[in-house]
């Protein structure tokens, strides 16, 4: 019994952290409709900004954390006014190919400056090891990447669905023309999403670091984890690749455990199984643009 | 164009030549070239790396020329895909016309050029890649690195004769991977030993903790781990976040995981993880003391297993040169280097005249702290270890 509440909390931590990592592609792919493979670029950005900071230069994890995020942030912005804003309009694969050569420019750009070996970031001692709730063992770390992760979906969810960025998001993606002849500035409201979701990527980065191993290949090689995200999840709302990303980290985790033999395959076969049942995946909507 | 009617005009004023001295081969360049085929980017990068500066190092303290003969290095990355390193090796040895190719990052890389070496009657040296077969597949493939069984069988007698009953075991499903379970697994249940637990992980895995769990509920007295030498670190952290060092579990394993490339940024959760290897940069010998000295004055860090492979590779083709003085006949240079012996940084180590896989001593060591540093620290030692995953015996 304790092992299997031990699995589904090692399940919720992997989830909520593919969320977090994912949850910016949802936004660029499903809301602005831009197809930006380089999604892991800026999580892995995330990922050694932190690791420099807290490694080289003494800083603790957690004021390092927000760093990972405004930094990724700002690369991202950054991008998006010099580079991706001119493929907005193009075709899908045009932006396929620009991303896509952009990951690849970055692998070899982050392996040439810090080396192709992994990265560690050094955690404060508090967060190591496990606690014993009820017989239950929780890990530290996880427990932290639920809270971080649950206190963000909560704040992303209100920020799209009460604010008013939100709803001039929401009206600018709907019906861009019509946004711009009300007087919403919708570049700027899409640079700041796009800034937002790279943001949230390198936080993901760095939380993800300890978990999933952070290296220079990092955005090619989660690239498929995202995109099972946000497929399954639909890409129309956060809430759907929410769900998504808990479902795929309990089955991954659960099938891994009970059977090993098949537990890489696991994630794999309820992404076709949920897409057979849903082509737009569990929340999208059925008239995609 | 330049480069054809110089290589025309030698080629002629060597044919003039030919007519004095009919001793004096068609060919008669002073160079000896060695195409060195690694992995310089990509995931095993820092194999490639770690060679190609011990290659360097070792070139700057014996000088470049052997018997008489200029030693020129090209280097070439194939990013461990043996497609590139079929292609690589086929310019090499057909464009550059080198006398060794040497290097090669993975098995598959090794394998995929075995058949040119042969074509081609050249010694290929192998510097990394550790299965069995590798040296089955052309009698010109000589090696100075590893093969697994060699530390995996010895782990294995080790395990058992110092109390480890029960192991549960925890490898990466790809062929070393593979090879490195089943070695364990043949001599440690020969001895008694009984595994509880088996878990093959896939080789693109992000998270250990469902496998890690069920490693703890298996409740054996150590865990056998095989995971890519980079995986290693995120595997010991998670193996302590889940509190298995506290509750007495021991690691155990063939000296990969505990590269020591990559040991000292693993904390101090790697600490007394035992492993069997054929190096560790703690090596209690003067020669060592210096080459570690040495490798890190000029390249930063501490050389790992793959420096010192790389080392004993072009220290062989040295040797193998100044016994045949200088002739690059491959056939020479094989028979040269058959049963050669000397003594490396990592402890005595020979060429099998057999089967031209290496024979070195496995040490068993154990993760401490030394000034502060992670550190293999050996404390026993299994002397003159061939590799017994040869297919023909």
């Amino acid at each position: 019994m304790a092992s299997i509440l031990t699995n589904l909390f090692d399940g919720v931590a992997y989830g909520m952290l593919l969320f977090v990592l994912a949850c910016g592609l949802a936004v660029t792919l499903g809301l602005m409709n831009f197809v930006n493979l380089a999604h892991g670029a800026f999580a892995m950005a995330g990922g050694y900004i932190c690791a420099v900071l807290v490694n080289q230069s003494g800083w603790p994890f957690f004021a390092a954390l927000p760093l990972a995020f405004v930094g990724s942030a700002v690369i991202g912005i950054a991008l998006e006014r010099t580079l991706y804003r001119h493929l907005y309009s193009r075709s899908h694969l045009d932006q396929v190919l620009f991303s896509i050569g952009l990951v690849f420019m970055s692998v070899a750009a982050v392996d040439y400056i810090m080396g192709s070996s992994r990265v560690f970031i050094k955690l404060p001692a508090a967060l190591e090891g496990q606690i014993d709730l009820f017989g239950v063992g929780i890990g530290r770390y996880r427990l932290m990447i639920v809270v971080i992760c649950g206190l963000l979906t909560l704040a992303l969810q209100l920020i799209l669905a009460k604010t008013r960025f939100g709803s001039r998001l929401r009206a600018a993606v709907d019906d861009p023309r019509a946004a711009i002849g009300l007087g919403i500035n919708v570049p700027q409201v899409f640079a700041f999403t796009f800034a937002f979701g790279c943001g949230l990527a390198g936080l993901g980065g760095a939380l993800s670091a300890e978990i999933l191993g952070l290296d220079p290949y990092f955005p090619l090689k989660f690239m498929i984890y995202f995109l099972i995200v946000v497929t399954v999840g639909g890409s129309s709302s956060i809430t759907g690749p929410f769900f998504a990303s808990l479902l795929l980290g309990i089955a991954d985790v659960a099938g891994k455990y009970y059977v090993p033999k098949l537990g890489p395959f696991v994630i794999y076969t309820v992404m076709i199984v949920i897409l057979l049942w849903r082509p737009n995946g569990l929340f999208g909507r059925t008239a995609a643009r | 164009m330049f480069n054809r009617r110089k290589v025309l005009l030698w080629g002629a004023a060597s044919a003039a030549l030919c007519g004095f001295c009919a001793n004096v081969p068609a060919r008669a360049d002073d160079v000896v070239k060695i195409g060195l085929i690694l992995p310089m980017t990509g995931g095993q990068a820092s194999t490639g790396k770690q060679i190609d500066n011990a290659i360097k190092l070792y070139m700057q303290q014996n000088g470049d020329t052997v018997a008489g003969k200029k030693i020129e290095v090209i280097l070439k990355d194939d990013a461990a895909v043996p497609d590139n390193t079929k292609r690589l090796a086929q310019e090499l040895i057909v464009n550059d016309k080198v006398n060794f190719i040497a290097g090669f990052g993975v098995t598959p890389a090794a394998l995929a050029a075995a058949k040119l070496a042969t074509e081609a009657k050249i010694p290929e040296v192998v510097m990394a890649a550790g299965t069995s077969i590798i040296t089955e597949r052309s009698p010109y493939i000589v090696r100075t690195s590893f093969t697994l069984a060699q530390s995996s069988t010895i782990i294995g007698d080790w395990a058992v004769k110092n109390g480890i009953k029960k192991v549960a075991t925890l490898t990466s499903d790809y062929a070393p991977g593979n090879d490195a379970l089943t070695f364990f697994k043949q001599h440690f249940t020969a001895g008694g030993g009984e595994i509880v637990e088996e878990v093959k992980v896939p080789l693109a895995n992000p998270d250990f903790a469902p496998f890690l769990q069920r490693m703890k509920d298996a409740k054996p007295d150590a865990m056998f781990v095989f995971v890519p030498a980079g995986q290693g670190g995120n595997f010991m952290k998670q193996f302590a976040e889940r509190g298995l060092d506290k509750i007495g579990m021991k690691v155990i394993g063939p000296g990969d995981v505990m590269d020591d490339d990559l040991l000292n940024n693993m904390g101090d959760a790697a600490l007394g993880a035992v492993t069997a290897h054929l190096y560790s940069a703690a090596h209690p010998s003067q020669m060592n003391k210096d080459f570690v000295a040495a490798y890190k004055k000029a390249f930063g860090n501490r050389p790992g297993f793959m420096a010192v492979s790389g080392y004993d590779g072009i220290h062989l083709i040295y040797e193998a040169l100044k016994k045949t003085g200088g002739d690059t006949n491959g056939d020479k240079l094989i028979e040269a280097m058959k049963g050669m012996k000397w003594e490396s940084p990592r402890g005595p180590i020979s060429i099998d005249p057999e089967t031209r896989d290496i024979v070195q001593n496995i040490y068993i060591r154990k993760v401490e702290k030394v000034d502060g540093e992670l550190y293999n620290v050996e404390f026993a030692t299994f002397e003159a270890v061939k590799d017994s995953g040869k297919t023909k015996k």
